[in-house]
């Protein structure tokens, strides 16, 4: 195990397992399915049990895996799961249960083109399933968007930090794109797992036992309260949490905004395409800007709504029918125009493709 | 002699175990559940395990399990428990970790992470709580009911032809290589309370020795759902539930 | 400088593991890469491709509808990639089972046929390594001491001792590949 940043050629879901292990994770679960299968394969041919002592488990099924993940933050675990878009659906129960338990944990989707089973090509159709719920009940994810196979090995060590600051499950939402390409990664130095005592002290919450010096009463993890007036408030208390992620945790990246006439908003493997669109467009001499959310929940809805005073239109781009547009209308609230590019179905934009989008929907 | 003297420390015979919460149950009376829940107290207190042992309560009756024992409980989704306890034993494997489940959690809608945990062989102990009924939802269909047994979705008795037959999921556990101690007990007499516990402390015993999975079940009354009174509940177990569901050992590995 | 190259051809003629050595072999001369395969369930028989980007700066879109470079391996990929290549580019193929040659007059076409050499000299196993040598000769894109190095770092150790036939592959590469027009 190295002990030190190291440049590693490899695939983002490579990236995810490496950086796993790298940020202390306790333990990974999971099922295998395309197109995120390398990040189990990677951990179980690192074996990180032998060095770290970081758990790695094939479980019986994504409800199993997500479930276990419930059990192992129920111990004030640094534990995940990984799937893709169909297993993610599967989990989204367990999902619901982590979130009003309040349980730390970091679930990773690589999408893949929906509904039903699909295929295997990338996708972006699962945002809505991401940022408004997914599972039953008023419920939020702290959710990040890698956009490079860096920002894979990155994001990973940011969800176990954000997912512990608010005890809130953090989900990275990648695609098939990011997930199997492969770039020049920067990997962090091992971080220590924590121990039971460093657990203890960080998560008084914890299902650890309880001690017979009965200096705390016991510790119980669930989301079941029968008491409608009590359960409200538990509502309430969540709104608030994720009122204050709102206002602390929203991270984006612009790139030529600051003179732009129009702006894409794009995240994840079609932010990187429509970079690429921009630097076209502006040898055309269109003032393009791009504006990548790294963070989808907390939406950066307040930087949209700045440039929306200044900006003559804005051009979502997707590998969906169409569901961030939906954020950045609400943020952008009819001051410009906000039209929308997308392909289905596992189908990738080019950057061709979002020139043409742009100068047909705003240049003419 | 006034209530006072009576009640001085050296009168005392017995007492309700430390780990028993003074919590009131909200189980009905002559239910099976708060036996159980009394005898896991006891082994807590006698075997000292307090602070080294974990529970994971289902969803069911027992889903309040955590009202009552004064142990770290974690409450599973329905049928999960299993699989969350797969997790908390690989964590901290110095941990004694039990499920707690009916039939319908095990059973019905957790098969599946019965089965695979038992057949990992998870150094875990599951309690299993058969009564061939759904309690907490009102009395529906459970997959370990009787034929013709009445409940309210099979209120002309249960039907082979079109529910199925009863599920006899513990010989099936048996069978699997994970499973190192399968039993089944019953709480409705003082000698079959007695050799319940004995059965839970060694299962118990069994996680921390690293053999494999133990299977408890508990074949139980629910006199609400049966419709029956506490009494004449544990006769129609004895004549009804055991010929199907036999008690004695299935395996024991020693 | 940037390079945009797609690869493709049939699963199991080293398709993807090409892109993959070329992308290790800009990473040893401290390039930004990025290596993109048309991934499936296609192992054998299938067809694969993989976009290999090479460049001195940040690399923006790893999805590209034209190249500069493309290598065919068999005839449905040169039907596909024929026309994206870019004016003035690079087209590479190997001719084995092609019915139907390039047209465009605005690229250079190469024909490398390295499956008939590998077939004739039993080199089956570095027949990638033979067309990778072909291109380099005509777009010398990374060095080939990068290339052994970039091998050295993506082979697992027991491979080792092979890379030195690797290294006579791209050699012979380099004789077998010619311009056409």
């Amino acid at each position: 195990m190295e002990n030190k940043e190291e440049i590693r050629l490899m695939k983002g879901n490579e990236a995810i397992a490496e950086a796993a292990i790298r940020c202390g994770c306790d333990g990974y679960f999971g099922y295998p399915i395309t197109p995120q299968s390398e990040i189990m394969e990677t951990l179980m041919d690192i074996e990180p049990w032998k060095t770290t002592g970081m758990v790695v488990m094939q479980a019986e099924s994504e409800v199993a895996a997500i479930n276990m993940v419930y059990g192992g933050a129920g111990c004030g675990k640094r534990v995940m799961t990984s799937s893709s878009s169909p297993g993610i659906s599967l989990k989204q129960e367990g999902i619901s249960y982590i979130a009003a338990a309040e349980l730390p944990c970091v679930i990773v989707n690589v999408m893949r083109g929906g509904p039903g089973l699909g295929t295997i090509q990338p996708s972006q159709a699962d945002y809505f399933q991401s940022v408004k719920g997914g599972g039953h009940g008023d419920y939020r994810l702290i959710c990040l968007a890698p956009a490079s196979v860096q920002e894979m090995a990155d994001l990973m060590g940011m969800a176990f930090d954000l997912a512990f600051k608010y005890r809130n499950p953090a989900l990275i939402i990648a695609d098939g794109v990011i997930g199997q390409m492969m770039e020049k990664v920067v990997l962090p130095p091992q971080k220590p797992r924590f121990t039971e005592e460093e657990i203890i002290k960080l998560c008084p919450w914890a299902t650890v036992g309880k001690p017979e010096t009965r200096n705390r009463n016991q510790n119980v993890i669930t989301s079941l309260c029968m008491d409608p007036v009590e359960m409200e408030k538990i509502n309430e208390h969540l709104q608030e949490k994720y009122r204050s992620i709102e206002e602390n945790e929203v991270r984006f990246e612009e790139t030529n905004c600051e003179d732009a006439d129009y702006v894409i908003v794009a995240f994840g493997s079609v932010a990187r395409i429509s970079h690429k669109a921009m630097e076209m467009a502006r040898k055309h001499g269109i003032k393009v800007g791009l504006l990548r959310p790294i963070t989808l929940f907390p939406f950066p809805k307040k930087e949209i709504e700045r440039l929306a005073k200044r900006v003559k239109g804005f051009l979502t781009v997707e590998m969906s029918a169409g569901q961030m547009v939906e954020d950045v209308r609400l943020a952008v609230n009819g001051k410009v125009p906000v039209e929308f590019y997308g392909r289905l179905g596992g189908m990738v934009p080019s950057p061709d493709e979002v020139v043409e989008a742009l100068t047909s929907k705003f240049v003419k | 002699m006034d209530i006072q003297e009576i009640k001085r420390p050296e009168n005392l015979i017995y007492q309700k175990p430390k780990s028993l919460l003074d919590t009131p149950m909200h189980y009905c009376p002559g239910c099976s559940h708060g036996v159980v829940h009394k005898l896991i107290a006891e082994l807590v207190d006698e075997m000292g395990i307090q602070e080294k042992i974990i529970g994971v309560a289902p969803v069911g009756c027992a889903v309040f399990a955590y009202n009552y024992v004064d142990i770290d409980w974690q409450q599973a989704a329905h049928g999960r428990a299993p699989a969350v306890a797969t997790a908390i034993k690989r964590l901290m494997p110095d941990r004694y970790v039990f499920t707690y489940q009916g039939d319908g959690d095990l059973a019905a809608i957790g098969t599946a992470e019965t089965i695979h945990a038992a057949n990992r062989g998870e150094n875990i102990t599951i309690i299993f709580i058969n009564n061939g009924i759904y309690g907490m939802t009102g009395g529906q269909m459970a997959p370990t009911t009787l034929k013709g047994m009445i409940t309210s979705t099979s209120p002309h008795g249960r039907q082979v032809d079109i529910n199925g037959y009863p599920l006899n999921i513990t010989p099936l556990l048996a069978l699997l290589d994970g499973t190192c101690y399968v039993t089944r007990q019953a709480v409705h007499t003082v000698a079959a309370v007695r050799k319940a516990k004995k059965a839970l402390q060694k299962g118990f015993e069994n996680s921390m020795l690293g053999k494999g999975t133990s299977v408890i079940e508990i074949v139980s009354t629910c006199n609400s759902g049966w419709k029956m009174t506490p009494d004449a509940s544990n006769k129609w177990m004895v004549e009804n539930m055991f010929p199907v569901y036999p008690l004695g050992d299935l395996k024991d590995n020693g | 400088m940037t390079e945009e190259i797609i690869i493709a051809g049939f699963g199991g003629q080293g398709v993807l593991s090409m892109g993959k050595i070329l992308a290790y072999s800009g990473l040893m001369q401290g390039q930004e890469v990025s290596w993109l395969p048309a991934y499936g369930p296609e192992q054998r028989g299938g067809t694969a491709n993989v976009t290999v980007i090479l460049s001195d700066e940040k690399i923006s879109s790893p999805v590209l509808r034209m190249y500069d470079t493309a290598i065919v391996l068999n005839q449905p990929s040169l039907d596909k990639f024929e026309s994206k290549v870019k004016p003035g580019g690079t087209l590479i193929f190997d001719s084995n089972g092609f019915t139907r040659f390039p047209q465009r007059k605005d690229i250079n076409i190469y024909q490398i046929d390295a499956t008939e050499y590998a077939a004739a000299n039993n080199a089956q196993k570095t027949m990638n390594m033979i067309i990778l040598g072909g291109m380099l000769k005509i777009r010398p894109i990374v060095k080939i001491e990068n290339v052994l190095k970039g091998l050295e770092k993506s082979l697992p150790e027991r491979h080792h001792h092979l890379i030195p036939l690797n290294e006579k592959a791209i050699k012979e590469g380099g004789e077998l590949i010619k311009k056409l027009n």
